[in-house]
């Protein structure tokens, strides 16, 4: 066993267990920020030295390859940025600080293990492992008194995730059940010959019910605007960005499990994709949080990300994967903003962004990046993936669906602009407050997250033909 | 790549035209006095005005390749590509670009006085969009600079905006975006088709007649909504009224060529056969903005208003002469898509210097000017003549071309865009009689200054313009002339396809 393949990963177990011992020792809040951070960072440096990296370990079940290490590298860099937010974690009850922390290490390992399974088992395990983490995550926030949002998302988040994981693992019983393996590796063959029939398409659906729960696709979307909004600012931030791109990675390799002839597998996804952006978008016009408002148009984004699975090709797979990462991105630039104006960590709403040029032209700027890119504006990376996408889906002959999702960008902008708006509007200056100080740290993961949107956008190559090199190793 | 002329020393000055502004803009945030922001705005306008004229010098007259060309390799997996380069029709529309910017920075030296610095980042950003929407060569740098063009224009309206900001500036980027949407897919739909995103290569092929016609129809959305056509013309008079002047100038002078444009480097060469069998929708299309446009300007109360709704009308004009395909209607098209740049900007500027003094737009409250006014309102004088195709101003030109190329097409159509120039007549006629003497209950006009330096200055290119266009046309018809040659060529060339396409129709 290759034990520098294993790297990252036991950077971040390090770090969970650092963060354990912390927590027994009730260690200074700096103290456990500054180790978070450098067990962050020792992830994503350890994810980028080993892309090159391509192997197996723990008797073939967990796989290194580029397709893996990539997403590693883009979850660890969003990771970093994001806990560059701000000083200090605002919206968490104060004696449970230091846990919060520890948390958000361990689902970033699950979501890690997540990428590299290719054993249905060990894949399940990272799943749960991710998103029991989050569970726990969410009703940490310190809400106003008498409010309950927080145990109610968190509620609603344990129930969906439980009911999805409980459909994927009968997926999986399916999968063991037709094929005699958990292994993909051996799966792949055989599961292209009875993929075409009902109870392979079955099996592969119940399978990728649990990467629809995480995505927020459309029928798995009900816990997304609930939990955006009940979970804290840093806490939605995580979950709208990171389990997103492991999800379309993860996908992808699902998704490639079928036959490349199949029919009903595209036709379903085609069905879903659609829902979720009418759905998404729809909602999303009449939100007034801006938090809920981003999680509707989250299940409208997955509807877009779906175009590139129905092809059912590695061109396909690369361009949803290029999406995921570019929203990984545009997420965070936002909630960045909303992070740092939210008053005491509390949520944000349009109108609470009034005037925010007045208070703080970077943030304002920042907000008009993330807000632009998100509604596919060229030149930022929401474009160029939105391009893609629609590319590859008219190359497979979804003529249709391509438009459809033309008209969904469009709808989309109006929400997004409302945004920009109140961001710029100077006619209501009630809500106006004193000039926001913003600490280096912000500044700095801003300007980045606003680069890396940019560069993203007009240098797409690099990051496309690595994504599609890695769906082609990642067979 | 054999449509594409080098006649530079290799200077790439086509990209140094569209990034020096963005380059500009970046610098801006580090000035320190608002002042300071004003002259490095029209400073960087200026030097990007005078690199833009060797263009016109070194432009080989008797060639419809395109010139000063670039071309990279950009996205390779989907063969992507760095392309610029102008021909006849687009190098007017850049010069005409880099002329009005510095007026447009010198209109808004008193006019903007809060966030000095975000308004120039937002112009300079918007000239660079446009320079690249006139000179790329390829299609997803085309929607590129073509959307993300939207992004400063929406924030000139909606921050330094009138009272009705929020709704004109999202009507018009919803409306603008609804459009451009559908020419997203078109693009790509060419581009399966193809493989290649290459304007030049993307023309005068053979595509069926109903692939022809479903991306004709996405293209004329975008561009029809840019224009505006009637009837989706909606979204202008409110973006016109609420932009700020530099604005309104930008949104008259130079977006509104982009819809035209679109149609003659998109429409015609590479739809040719849909183009031809729906001409006759299109001038009917026309005709109806023509009329419209002068109707709703005769009864407009606010001057900008006024103006705004006569674009409409202009522009009805320009797209009769694309959709006339003749030679001169063409001809004159593109010689009054120049002209009504620079006329209609003017005036938005006229009504902006007013707006300055007396914090009305309205007729009644300008009446009376002609007494303490005299530079102004000879200024106003010559660019409302001049709008409306005055014998001996720039749009005369334009206007008589595009009727001489219409009457050769279609003479009913023709004859009835005539009412149009009367109109034009009226509305211009009925404002200047009204701004320059006045009614019976005169309001006190004389607190009102007449133009300082700066507004001469700012509007006199213009006017040497209107009198050089229209007394001497020939150096700007000569430079269009071998290009629009290749484009009727181009469109007239699949004869066979019209043919099935009005067949297709016929049953």
């Amino acid at each position: 066993m290759n034990i520098h393949f294993f790297l990252p990963e036991l950077a971040l177990l390090a770090g969970c267990l650092l963060a354990f011992c912390m927590t027994i020792g009730k260690a200074g809040k700096k103290a456990m920020r500054g180790a978070v951070f450098c067990a962050a960072l020792a992830y994503t440096l350890a994810a980028v030295l080993a892309l090159p990296f391509k192997g197996s370990l723990f008797y073939d079940a967990y796989r290194v390859d580029l397709f893996s290490q990539m997403v590693k590298c883009v979850m660890g860099a969003g990771f970093c940025l994001m806990l560059l937010f701000g000083g200090e974690i605002k919206g968490i009850e104060g004696d449970v600080k230091a846990e919060y922390y520890f948390f958000l290490l361990t689902a970033l390992l699950g979501l890690t293990l997540l990428v590299s399974s290719v054993e249905l088992i060990t894949l399940f395990i990272a799943l749960e492992l991710s998103s029991y983490s989050l569970y726990l995550l969410v009703p940490m926030r310190s809400a106003p008194d008498g409010q309950t949002w927080h145990v109610e998302a968190a509620v609603k988040y344990l129930f969906f995730g439980v009911a999805s994981s409980g459909i994927m693992l009968f997926g999986i019983s399916w999968i063991f059940g037709l094929t005699g393996t958990t292994y993909l590796s051996t799966i792949l063959p055989v599961l292209h010959t009875v993929s075409s029939q009902p109870v392979g398409v079955m099996a592969l659906v119940m399978l990728l019910c649990g990467m629809f729960f995480k995505l927020a696709v459309f029928p798995f979307h009900f816990w997304t605007p609930d939990v955006y909004q009940g979970a804290s600012n840093e806490t939605t931030a995580f979950i709208s960005a990171l389990p997103k791109v492991a999800a379309v990675a993860v996908m992808a390799r699902f998704c490639a499990l079928a036959a490349p002839d199949s029919i009903a597998l595209p036709t379903l996804l085609t069905v879903l994709s659609v829902c979720s952006m009418f759905y998404g978008n729809l909602t999303a016009l009449v939100q007034k949080d801006v938090k809920r408002m981003l999680g509707f148009s989250g299940i409208a984004h997955a509807g877009y990300i779906l175009l590139g699975m129905v092809t059912l090709k590695a061109w396909g797979f690369a361009t949803a994967l290029y999406y995921g990462i570019g929203y990984l991105f545009m997420m965070l630039t936002a909630f960045l903003v909303l992070y740092t104006v939210a008053p005491n960590g509390g949520n944000v709403s349009v109108k609470n962004l009034n005037g925010l040029s007045r208070r703080s032209p970077l943030l304002a700027f920042i907000m008009t990046v993330s807000m632009f890119a998100l509604a596919g504006i060229p030149p930022f990376a929401g474009f160029m993936g939105k391009f893609m996408l629609l590319t590859s889906a008219y190359n497979s002959g979804y003529v249709l669906l391509v438009i459809i999702a033309a008209i969904n960008t469009a709808i989309g902008i109006y929400y997004y602009l409302q945004v920009v708006r109140a961001v710029y509007a100077e006619d209501d200056t009630s809500s106006a407050g004193a000039p926001l100080t913003t600490e280096a740290g912000t500044r700095v993961a801003g300007i980045c997250l606003v680069g890396i949107t940019l560069a993203l956008g007009i240098m797409p190559e690099t990051v496309v033909s690595m994504a599609y090199k890695a769906m082609q190793a990642a067979w | 790549m054999q449509f594409l002329s080098m006649n530079t020393s290799g200077f790439p000055i086509l990209s140094v035209l569209i990034f020096l502004p963005l380059a500009g803009a970046a610098i801006l945030p580090l000035l320190g006095s608002k002042k300071q922001a004003r002259i490095w705005t029209l400073l960087i306008t200026l030097v990007n005005g005078a690199l833009s004229l060797p263009l016109f010098y070194d432009f080989s007259l008797h060639s419809a390749q395109y010139q000063f060309a670039e071309h990279h390799s950009w996205i390779a997996s989907f063969n992507i590509n760095y392309t610029l380069g102008v021909d006849g029709i687009s190098l007017l529309l850049v010069l005409m670009t880099t002329l009005i910017m510095p007026l447009c920075v010198l209109g808004s030296w008193k006019y903007i006085q809060s966030r000095v610095k975000e308004f120039m980042i937002c112009l300079l950003v918007m000239e660079t969009s446009m320079l690249g929407v006139f000179m790329a060569l390829d299609l997803v740098l085309f929607y590129i600079f073509w959307e993300a063009m939207l992004i400063p224009m929406f924030l000139l309206i909606a921050v330094w905006g009138g009272p009705r900001k929020t709704y004109a500036s999202i009507k018009f980027f919803l409306y603008t975006l609804a459009g451009s949407v559908f020419l997203l897919v078109a693009i790509v739909a060419l581009y399966v088709h193809e493989g290649t995103f290459s304007i030049p290569a993307l023309m005068g092929q053979q595509y069926a007649a109903n692939f022809q016609l479903l991306i004709f129809l996405a293209f004329f959305l975008a561009f029809a909504i840019k224009v505006p056509m009637f009837p989706f013309h909606t979204w202008l008079p409110a973006a016109h009224v609420e932009a700020p002047t530099a604005g309104s100038v930008i949104l008259a002078s130079v977006l509104l060529k982009m819809g035209t444009y679109g149609f003659m480097r998109f429409c015609l060469p590479i739809t040719p056969d849909a183009t031809v069998t729906l001409m006759p929708a299109l001038q009917w299309l026309s005709i109806a903005g023509i009329l419209y446009g002068g109707f709703t300007a005769l009864a407009q109360q606010d001057m900008k208003k006024l103006i705004a709704y006569s674009s409409v009308g202009h522009m009805g004009f320009v797209t009769l002469g694309i959709f006339a395909l003749d030679q001169r209607g063409l001809e004159g098209a593109v010689l009054q898509m120049v002209n009504h740049g620079i006329t209609t900007g003017a005036l938005f500027l006229c009504v902006g210097m007013l707006y300055e003094r007396n914090h009305s737009r309205e007729l009644s409250a300008a009446a009376g000017l002609g007494r303490f006014m005299p530079i102004y309102v000879t200024y106003l004088t010559v660019f409302s003549l001049s709008s409306l195709a005055f014998p001996g101003t720039n749009s005369f030109v334009g206007e008589f071309m595009i009727l001489a190329g219409a009457f050769f097409n279609n003479k009913i159509v023709a004859a009835c865009a005539i009412p149009g120039a009367v109109l034009a007549a009226a509305y211009m006629l009925r404002m200047l009689q009204r701004v320059v003497w006045g009614g019976t209950n005169n309001p006190d006009q004389s607190k009102l200054w007449d133009l300082g330096w700066r507004e001469t200055v700012t509007l006199a290119p213009l006017l040497i313009f209107v009198f050089w266009i229209g007394l001497a046309p020939e150096p700007f018809l000569r430079v269009m002339r071998p290009s629009l040659t290749h484009l009727l060529v181009q469109t007239g060339y699949h004869a066979p396809q019209t043919q099935a396409l009005a067949e297709f129709f016929a049953r």
